[in-house]
């Protein structure tokens, strides 16, 4: 079965064959395993890069295949990172009281520690309480399991409201959108019971593992990113190739029709929404041991909007488009923003690729949606000389979210 | 005889405009009816109250033996209790092959995590090939929906709603865009699937109503205006005056 599946797939193959030997390539060549070539902190970079890969996956199902444009799945990606980054900073914390204290005649009680960690943790924003909210941070079990539950929880609760209603199109990324600025001003607040502003910090230092150095568990998390986006891939390509990915692309293209077939078209926009949100939560749970910080700022709107703009560029409704896309895009933004790009003298004027590269970015977006829906994933169908079909500029369906000519094969 | 659906005294009005007025309307389990009317006298908005598209401001509607009310299911619920609608313009899925939506209409549990599991059976390929052979789109069922011409789309529409099996079958103006042979080949069929379940045609073309030989109800002003044979309803003088004017 699994043999006929990635016969009839054979991209997927070629996906993980790829996949695999970067990751060999970089861990051969990175800092951790002696040879240096690419120092820690790019394999960091890297390991964050596939996260990114991993939450674009997700976009891809969620808006090229079911055709629901979603501004706010860098919130469940926050969410997930906020989960972790609450045991890593509390199980680090509690073993430093704990070694603090132990200099002390009398061995420390079980509210000594607690009021320790209450105030390393939480004085940064004038309190000592440890919140109700960290009740499981000790336990990575917990927070583990709550790095699924909690965005998945908060996912299907907001897609059960939004779909049964029957929002769509522009009015659902609008509240998408919403939910996720929503959910950011909360955080910033300093009784959020998440540190404000501050965020969570030092989730870099992995509680227990103090003696591997950081260049080893860089690799660490880049096989553990590398792991993720394969088994995500596998997992995409195997839904939306059955019948399932079937009636999702239906959806995209005309969902009242759908409804007519006896298809509950909410339970399936609902189930690929949740899902998704599950698997950026578990993006942005490997994503932020690897940044080190979080905070509310990267739930910020504009997030779900760079999101839109990888897959877009990478080409929409194609699951390896969505992959290179936010890949490209974003170690193209790094380089551009992290000042190595050379600036170019006009003689009157000096661009400087920090100022100008969103503007760039903004720029090819356009280009990109005006003259190249396909994005880069459509240089495959170059090659293999596959066309779009001639339709006369008419889209494949009525809804908005519904493949362009220009975006489908024939 | 016993009655499939039952459709007693509904009324529906868009910002004051009465489009279906007082209307009542009944059929059998295995019946042929042919709805005619002037433009504007209702049947469109008929087919979306039974569907479900459209909520009616009162009436009811009733179906099948254990006489369900229509009015409190969703349009998907309505679909899986066993109606088929065939709209006017033929609504394929235009990215997909002809093999992709005649699966996609087969009848098989429409819950998610069942859809995600499916796996085709021989049976369920077989079928797919009986419908496309029957429709005339063997040879079409690789090719991407949005190839097809217009009258193949129709066909397509057609296998969908076959393949289905619905009890009910709603089809709107099937004969438009559709060559003189396809009209005959169109009649037969429905003459045929009439045999084993209830069919409403919606159709202008009075030849091709002729042509089906069937009970005929005719809609004015979202109500029905005379009901029988075709030859009995075209002698009826309220008939004669809408269509012919006064």
């Amino acid at each position: 079965m699994t043999r006929s599946f990635l016969a009839k797939n054979p991209s997927v193959l070629a996906f993980l064959a790829i996949l695999a030997l970067f990751t060999l390539v970089v861990t051969v060549l990175a800092e951790g395993s002696g040879s240096g070539v690419i120092s820690t902190s790019f394999v960091k970079t890297l390991g964050k890069t596939l996260c990114l890969c991993l939450i674009a996956l997700a976009m891809d199902l969620v808006w090229g295949y079911a055709g629901v444009l979603s501004l706010g799945h860098f919130a469940f990606f926050a969410l997930g990172g906020y989960m972790i980054g609450m045991w890593l900073m509390y199980a680090r914390t509690e073993d430093i009281v704990i070694q603090s204290l132990s200099g002390s005649e009398l061995p420390p009680t079980a509210e000594e520690i607690a009021a320790g960690i209450g105030n390393q943790i939480f004085g940064v924003v004038g309190g000592s309480e440890i919140p109700a909210i960290w009740h499981f941070a000790g336990s990575l079990p917990a927070q583990l399991a709550l790095v699924v539950l909690v965005p998945g929880l908060l996912a299907a609760l907001f897609g059960w409201l939004a779909f049964r209603s029957r929002v769509t199109g522009v009015y659902l990324s609008i509240l998408t959108q919403a939910m996720t600025l929503a959910l950011a001003l909360y955080l910033f607040q300093n009784d959020s019971g998440l540190r404000g502003n501050n965020g969570l910090s030092g989730l870099q230092n992995i509680p227990g593992l103090g003696q591997v150095s950081q260049s080893v568990l860089s690799i660490w998390f880049f096989w553990a990113s590398a792991a993720a986006l394969g088994m995500a891939y596998l997992l995409a390509a195997w839904i939306v190739s059955g019948k399932f990915g079937s009636a999702l692309r239906a959806i995209r293209d005309d969902e009242a029709r759908v409804r007519f077939l006896g298809y509950s078209v909410e339970s399936y926009k609902l189930f690929i929404f949740t899902l998704t949100a599950v698997i950026a939560a578990i993006a942005g749970a490997l994503y932020y041991p690897q940044a080190g910080i979080i905070n509310p700022a990267e739930l910020a709107p504009i997030a779900s909007i760079y999101l839109a703009v990888w897959v877009a560029i990478g080409g929409r409704g194609r699951l390896y488009g969505a992959v290179i896309g936010a890949a490209f895009v974003s170690l193209l933004s790094s380089w551009f923003t992290g000042g190595r790009a050379p600036d170019i003298p006009l003689g009157f004027y000096t661009i400087k690729w920090v100022d100008w590269w969103s503007i760039a970015l903004g720029l090819s977006f356009v280009l990109v949606t005006l003259f190249a829906p396909k994005g880069i994933g459509g240089l495959f169908d170059l090659v293999q000389g596959r066309l779009a079909p001639a339709r006369g500029g008419a889209d494949l369906g009525p809804d908005d979210g519904s493949l362009q000519e220009r975006e489908a094969l024939k | 005889m016993s009655t499939l659906l039952e459709v007693s005294g509904i009324s529906v009005t868009f910002d004051g405009f009465r489009a279906i007025n007082n209307l009542s309307f009944q059929i059998g389990p295995a019946e042929l009816r042919a709805i005619i009317g002037p433009n504007g006298a209702g049947k469109t908005t008929f087919m979306d109250i039974v569907t479900g598209k459209t909520r009616p401001d009162e009436g009811r509607v009733i179906w099948g033996e254990r006489s369900i009310s229509l009015l409190k299911l969703s349009e998907a619920q309505i679909a899986r209790a066993g109606i088929g609608r065939k709209f006017q313009r033929p609504t394929v899925f235009e990215d997909q092959s002809v093999t992709e939506n005649l699966l996609l209409a087969l009848k098989a549990s429409r819950n998610p995590l069942a859809a995600l599991l499916w796996k085709p059976k021989a049976a369920d390929m077989d079928r797919v090939q009986a419908l496309a052979t029957q429709v005339g789109l063997l040879d079409a069922l690789p090719r991407k929906a949005g190839e097809l011409s217009h009258g193949q789309k129709q066909w397509l529409e057609i296998g969908m709603l076959l393949a289905q099996e619905p009890r009910l079958l709603l089809v709107d103006e099937p004969a438009a865009g559709m060559t003189l042979a396809e009209r005959e080949q169109t009649t037969a069929l429905l003459v045929d699937l009439a045999k084993t379940r209830a069919v409403v045609v919606v159709e202008h073309d009075m030849e091709f109503v002729r042509r089906l030989n069937c009970r005929v109800t005719v809609l004015h002003e979202g109500a029905v205006l005379a009901e029988g044979s075709l030859d009995h309803v075209t002698k009826n003088q309220d008939v004669i005056d809408v269509y012919l004017g006064r």
